[in-house]
This record gives structure tokens, sequence and C-alpha cells, in this order.
């Protein structure tokens, strides 16, 4: 496949951009592969990519129910952080954003990261203490953060109000090298180059049954027909559940509908991610100058991809509190996506009941900044049938030995 | 908006004024059970993309738990009964069936 640079741009500028070739393809199932990865979203392109980069294996397809990037991937607000308190989490989703720092050289595809911070405001006393506590242990990990106090938090958020009546800002964790990156370029980018290794991407292909023998998995039946597989990587977040269900066996996982809405594109007015907890609001500007906006999920197990007007309601009137000046802003879209929670609120990289199936899921409402590391860890479990040093932890045998990875307490809804 | 009717005070609830308790009939492990049952009972669920029975507390009402058999993807609900019920009952299975001849059961 031919490399997107400068140059290509000026070459093609020469001859009216008749040259651009396709990005990725639209083959039709093959018979048999090595490894099939179910859902095309970034976590399963990830799992794909590093399944060739790192391990040569490449007779790989991708099946997707809908369409490239069109579940959370699409459906977040971009956030790439990785000030976690748990050891495991911090690790994983450090290595996740380091991977982002390089990521649009490493596909070719400009993800417009941008590593621009992100503040979580400590908004009540035990905020500051938990945060504080989080500094401290990002500190032992290596993860580069700092707890700063209120002034620091205007300074840089200058349209912020401190001193709001309900919860004032007391202070805040400060992540320098957090930030953002665009979600699609992430999908197209992976989808790009699993397809330059020669990978099959298979879209408008649901999965209707998985075919095991001994305890062991041998293909799957699909809208498009069966297709055989050595090994099945299963990486659909929030449906997780129900193909667990056509394998064989049961998830600690329950799934809702968390949303998120934009607002009318306005002048550039806040260059870091603010993240408010307690409040269950975290706002963000895009390039185009809408206000990106996250609230809460709805408390109760549904499928339903849209969200509910109580919680927009909730989520809006913490962040006027808080920013004042978005009180007469025009909303302009609003969406829900499925997210997948577990018991602990980590996430699951684990082998399964069924040999040959792997589940990657339960990253809840914080996956999209975990996509290369979580595809990095899921590929090596994959490839080896063991889980190397960033996915051990995360082996879903930890809720029978009651070993959590217990980041509720410091992350909550925001993940 | 959800809105379920509260079976103890009768009152038509919207979601907020409801709290949402999780899966319904779990059967508790207890002393001397398997590691296996514990972990079936603390953590895994049905989560099914189709009819859910769950537990609900009419919380900013009359304080009652009960229970809903609820659709996940539709919200269709298709009724509410006391919580002291160890299975869906027979007027819920059949209001289920009414609306999802083809459906089979609880996983």
């Amino acid at each position: 496949m031919k490399r997107y640079s400068a140059f290509a741009i000026a070459r093609e500028a020469l001859r009216y951009h008749s040259g651009w070739e396709r990005a990725w393809g639209n083959p039709e199932p093959k018979k048999r592969y090595d490894v099939i990865v179910v859902g095309a979203g970034g976590h399963g392109l990830a799992t794909a990519f590093y399944l060739g980069k790192n391990f040569g294996i490449t007779n790989v397809a991708v099946i997707e129910k809908g369409w490239l990037g069109g579940g959370n991937t699409g459906r977040n607000t971009t956030i790439i952080r990785s000030n976690y308190l748990q050891d495991p989490s911090a690790a994983i989703y450090e290595k996740s954003r380091s991977l982002y720092e390089t990521m649009s050289q490493d596909l070719n595809m400009n993800v417009m990261f941008s590593p621009r911070g992100v503040i979580m405001l400590a908004q009540t006393h035990h905020e500051v203490r938990g945060y504080q506590r989080t500094a401290h242990a990002n500190a032992l990990q290596g993860v580069d953060t700092t707890f700063i106090g209120p002034q620091e938090v205007k300074r840089l958020v200058p349209i912020i109000n401190i001193e709001g009546p309900h919860y004032p800002v007391l202070g805040g964790l400060w992540q320098a090298r957090a930030g953002t990156a665009r979600h699609d370029a992430v999908a197209w980018g992976y989808a790009r180059a699993c397809t330059d290794m020669g990978m099959d991407i298979i879209q408008n292909c649901a999965v209707e049954g998985v075919e095991t023998e001994g305890g062991q998995v041998r293909a799957v039946n699909t809208s498009k027909g069966r297709i055989e597989c050595g090994k099945l990587a299963l990486v659909v977040a929030g449906h997780s559940s129900d193909l667990a269900e056509m394998a064989g066996f049961r998830l600690p996982i329950e799934s809702v509908a968390l949303q998120a809405l934009v607002s009318e594109p306005i002048k550039p007015c806040m260059d870091v991610v603010v993240m408010a907890n307690t409040v269950h609001g975290y706002m963000s500007q895009s390039d185009k100058g809408e206000m990106v906006i996250g609230g809460g999920t709805d408390g109760f197990n549904n499928y339903t991809q849209r969200g509910s007007f109580h919680h927009i309601e909730e989520t809006v009137r913490a962040l006027v509190e808080t920013f004042p000046i978005i009180s007469r802003l025009k909303m302009l879209r609003q969406w829900g996506g499925i997210v997948d929670m577990t018991g602990d609120r980590s996430p699951i990289i684990s082998k399964t009941p069924v040999g040959g199936i792997y589940v990657n899921c339960g990253w809840g409402t914080g996956g999209f900044k975990a996509i290369p590391g979580s595809g990095w860890a899921m590929a090596e479990l994959v490839a080896k049938d063991a889980p190397g040093p960033l996915a051990a932890a995360f082996g879903m045998e930890r809720f029978r030995e009651g070993r959590f990875i217990d980041e509720s307490v410091a992350a909550g809804v925001a993940h | 908006m959800l809105i379920l009717t509260c079976p103890y005070c009768g009152v038509e609830a919207d979601e907020t004024e409801l709290a949402p308790g999780g899966e319904a009939h779990l059967k508790r492990a207890t002393v001397g059970d398997s590691d296996e049952a514990f972990e079936a009972y603390l953590f895994a669920r049905e989560n099914p993309k189709g009819v859910h029975f769950e537990r609900w507390r009419h919380a900013y009402g009359c304080g009652k738990w009960f229970l809903a058999a609820r659709h996940t993807v539709t919200l269709e609900v298709y009724g509410t009964y006391p919580a002291q019920t160890p299975e869906p009952p027979k007027d819920i299975i059949a209001a289920v069936k009414k609306r999802l001849p083809d459906w089979e059961g609880r996983g």
C-alpha cells in the first residue's frame, strides 16, 4: 500500500487526486483463518494489528456486525490518560498512552493525538485525599502526574469557576502528557495497516453462533456463512455477554448505556481536558470548536445506544456551575454507547472455559484510551495462549479468587 | 423515559424516582459452597440482549424493593411484581410470551 506523506499529497495534487488507493478492502470471507477477531472497533483492530506486527500472524479476519469503528470507538469523548491508582491498571494504560504518542508514525495515518493535558478536579475533601494518593501511586509507577492547587487549575483553565456554591474546586490531578486523539482515525489507521498486512476486514458480518468440538473452538457461523478458525478473539465491549452465551459461558459483565453530547462550535476557550467526577461530567473542546461533554451511565442494564434526558440534565447542570460561560450554548448532538461494566470496574483480558477462545472486554466507560495497550496485550495472549506481563492481572479468574483491581473508588464514573 | 408501576403502592414511577438493583432471582451462595458458586452468585450475570428480570427500589416513593421484567433493547416493560417472589410469576411469563412467542425463558 502506498504511504501517506506530504510528497504523496503533492503528487496527487498534480494528477487530480486520481491515484489514492482504497484504505481497506471489502473481501468475502475465506473458508478458514488462523485467528478470527470479532469486533472491528479500536480494540479488535489493535489486537489484529499487533498479532501481525509483534507475532507475524497475518492469516487473520476481523469480522464486524455493523461498520468499522461504528460502536464505542465512534461514540466516546476521545480522552487518553493513564493516571490510575492500581499498578496493573497504570501499567497497561501508560503503555497505551505511550503507544498513542507514536501511533501516527506507526500506522502512517494522522490520528491527531493531542497531548494537551487532563485535569481531574477534586471538588470534595475526599477527592483531594484520593487524588493525592493517586499522584503518589503514579510517582511510584513512573506515571508523570501532579496534584495541583485551585489557583493552578484556574491558570490552566481560565473559564473555570473555582468558587462554585455546591462544589468549589479544591485542586486537581494533572497529567500533562494526557490528551485526546481523533477516534475515527484510530480505527481507520488500524484497518488500513491490517489490510496492508494481508488481513481481511469483513463488515456487515454478524456472528450468529460459535461452533466448538471437545471444548475447543472450531468455527463461527455468521450472516456471511461458516468460517473456520484456529483461535477466536471476542472483542465486542457491551455485546460480550451475548457472544459468551453463544460460546457457552457466562461473564462477570453488565451492559449499560453511557452517553455524550456536543455543543455548537465556539471559538477556542479551553485547551485542556477537564473531568469532574463528583458531579459526573467532563468536557474538552474539539478542533472544530465544539465542547465535547461526557456524562454518567444509566443505572440499569440496557442495549439501547441512546441514553436518557435526566442524565443530560444532571451533567449539564453540574458543568454550568463549573463553567458559567457555557450556560447559553446550544447542544448540537447527543448519542449513547453500550459499555461493559465489570464488578471491579477493571477490564478482562483472559482465556475462557473454551479452548482457543479469548475475551477482551470490561473496559467500561474508559476504553478509547486503552486501545493500543489493550491490543498489544490481547495479541500476546492470543499468540502465546498465555497472558504476558500486561494482561496477567486481568484474567477473569480474579473474580473467583477475590483478587480485584479496584479502580471504582479512584475513578468512579469517568474512567 | 422508563416508567415502572410499583406493585406495592401502585404509583407509576419514572426512572428518576427509582433505584436500579441489578439482576433478580439470583441464588445466594452460602457457607460450604464452592468458590465457583460464590463467583457465580456475586459476579456472573446473564446480561441478556432481551428479556431481563431485575430488582428495583421505589427509592423516592414508598421505599419498597420490587422486581420487574423488561426488554433491554426496546425497554418494553412486561410487568412488575413483589420482591418476595422466588421465580418469575406465571402472568409475567405469559405477558412476555404474548409479545415474544419464541422466547425460551431465562438462560
